[in-house]
């Protein structure tokens, strides 16, 4: 036996909502950021600590489906100074930026004027960055804004933080064929099946059976 | 005003004229008796940011600049030669210069390449600038690692008492974070205004002060300048400005330094 809560990691592991569901969570934030923004797009940063990039896991507007999946370092540049410092910023005439140009440029062919970027702070985890890009001209940088902005980081993430908790759940269940990984896999079959009644039946008696050897 | 959702760690323009606060004194202290005519002059201001860049014209030059790295469990200190890697710390180098065009300039930069060990650089680098002696350090930053904060308290203490001022920047996140909430620490929001010259005291801590931070032009990456918002502009105002009452008055103690900010603040009937 692990002892550690790795079985009952790999039983929520096969019952976790999909990747594509933690993804639309994301997804609905920037969409909701932009609009409240009146912003041309709106995106969200996750730090990959293994690989000290930041990859892009949602975008709304411009960029929206070519930038998911890319990387950049997250030891330079202003996400990663947002990242590290735990400080929010608005930048407004990005363009004079010479190496932020050049970069969004060489990624997307869009580059923006202003820029808002909060810290996606969960616990006390840094998990990524929040960005609006070019919100709307008639928004001022009033500080309510970014308190505004603030208060949707925070949602951002917990998305993040439960996005990222299912991913290391997925790896449990995937990791082969360790008991976890049965465990996960009989636990994602009961949630599939459709004769609930009878499945359950049948784990019952399984888990009597395993009662008996462990006594 | 309609009430906030979140704590009031930033100064709205609607708000300026509630927070007056009444100190009366024997004897006025006053934004001329502490500043006028200083320069900065004999005073050394550290910037533990991103990197400085010395060269651009808003900045005016620098003193010295190390890096900070880990390797392993050990904090590396090197010099530096690589500038600013954001923007950022050139931007809150230009802010204290533009206060006080006669100080001293050190940069400390905590981000580079591998963020995985931020925070123990944030804790080495200020750790370097306590024991340079530094007369003021300038914060914009913060950790929200609760293994940090005893470390990052005794830190602040230790400068509180040896006679550097630590300027920090707060925020508004919903999780805390250090060193900007120490008492031993003066920490800075923002207001709306724009006058560089105006500061706020805040009477309900734990953010101390608020200065400008909304709006301003500020120096940037590659010799540019760019128009910014961010406490993190506030808390260099508060530097320079400190700057200023320590390079009139070399012997004021970190504590007395922020007893004279409060009593020539705008709103404690000590401003212009």
């Amino acid at each position: 036996m692990t002892g550690d809560g790795t079985y009952q990691e790999a039983v929520a592991a096969g019952m976790l909502p999909s990747e594509e569901s933690h993804r639309a969570l994301l997804q609905s934030i920037v969409d909701v950021a932009r609009a409240i923004f009146g912003a041309k797009a709106s995106s969200i940063f996750l730090l990959d600590h293994d690989t000290d990039e930041l990859v892009f896991e949602a975008v709304s507007g411009e960029g929206a489906g070519d930038l998911i999946g890319m990387r950049i370092p997250s030891g330079t540049g202003i996400a990663g100074w947002v990242l590290v410092t735990s400080q929010p910023i608005v930048i407004d005439d990005l363009s004079q930026d010479p190496r932020f140009s050049r970069d969004a440029a060489e990624r997307t062919g869009y580059v923006p004027t202003s820029l808002m970027a909060v810290p996606l702070v969960n616990q006390e985890t840094s998990l990524g960055v929040l960005q609006v890009l070019d919100r709307a001209k008639d928004r001022n940088v009033a500080l309510g804004a970014i308190d505004l902005l603030i208060l949707f980081a925070n949602q951002a993430s917990i998305g993040l933080d439960l996005l990222q908790t299912a991913r290391r759940a997925r790896a449990v269940a995937e990791r082969g064929d360790g008991p976890e990984a049965v465990v996960a896999r009989l636990a994602a079959l009961l949630e599939r099946s459709e004769d609930d009644a009878a499945a359950l039946r049948l784990l019952e008696s399984l888990e009597t059976v395993l009662t008996r050897l462990v006594e | 005003m309609s009430e906030r959702v979140i704590p009031a760690w930033s100064l709205t323009a609607d708000a300026a004229g509630s927070i007056a606060i009444p100190a009366e004194w024997p004897e006025r202290v006053t934004r001329d008796w502490a500043i006028a005519d200083a320069t900065g002059e004999g005073v050394s201001v550290c910037i533990l940011d991103s990197g400085v860049d010395g060269d651009h014209p808003l900045v005016g030059g620098i003193s010295s600049a190390v890096a900070v790295s880990i390797d392993g469990e050990e904090v590396v200190i090197v010099p530096d030669d690589l500038g600013d890697v954001c923007g950022h710390g050139t931007a809150c180098a230009g802010i204290v210069r533009s206060l006080a065009p006669a100080c001293t300039i050190h940069s400390v930069r905590v981000l580079g390449e591998g963020n995985t060990g931020s925070a123990d650089m944030i804790v080495g680098g200020l750790r370097h600038a306590i024991e340079q002696r530094y007369d003021v350090v300038n914060l914009s930053l913060s950790t929200t690692k609760r293994k940090f904060a005893e470390m990052l308290h005794d830190l602040a203490d230790s400068a509180y008492f040896g006679g550097t001022v630590l300027v920090a920047s707060a925020h508004n996140m919903p999780v805390e974070s250090y060193p900007w909430r120490f008492s031993s620490v003066i920490s800075v929001g923002s207001h709306e205004g724009t006058d560089s010259w105006e500061w706020f005291a805040n009477p309900n801590p734990p953010v101390e002060f608020f200065a400008r931070g909304v709006d301003l032009d500020v120096a940037w990456y590659g010799g540019s300048t760019i128009n910014a918002t961010g406490n993190s502009f506030a808390a260099p105002h508060i530097a320079g400005l400190s700057t200023l009452v320590l390079s009139k008055h070399p012997s004021l103690t970190p504590f007395q330094l922020k007893s004279i900010l409060y009593l020539t603040a705008a709103n404690t009937g000590g401003g212009p």
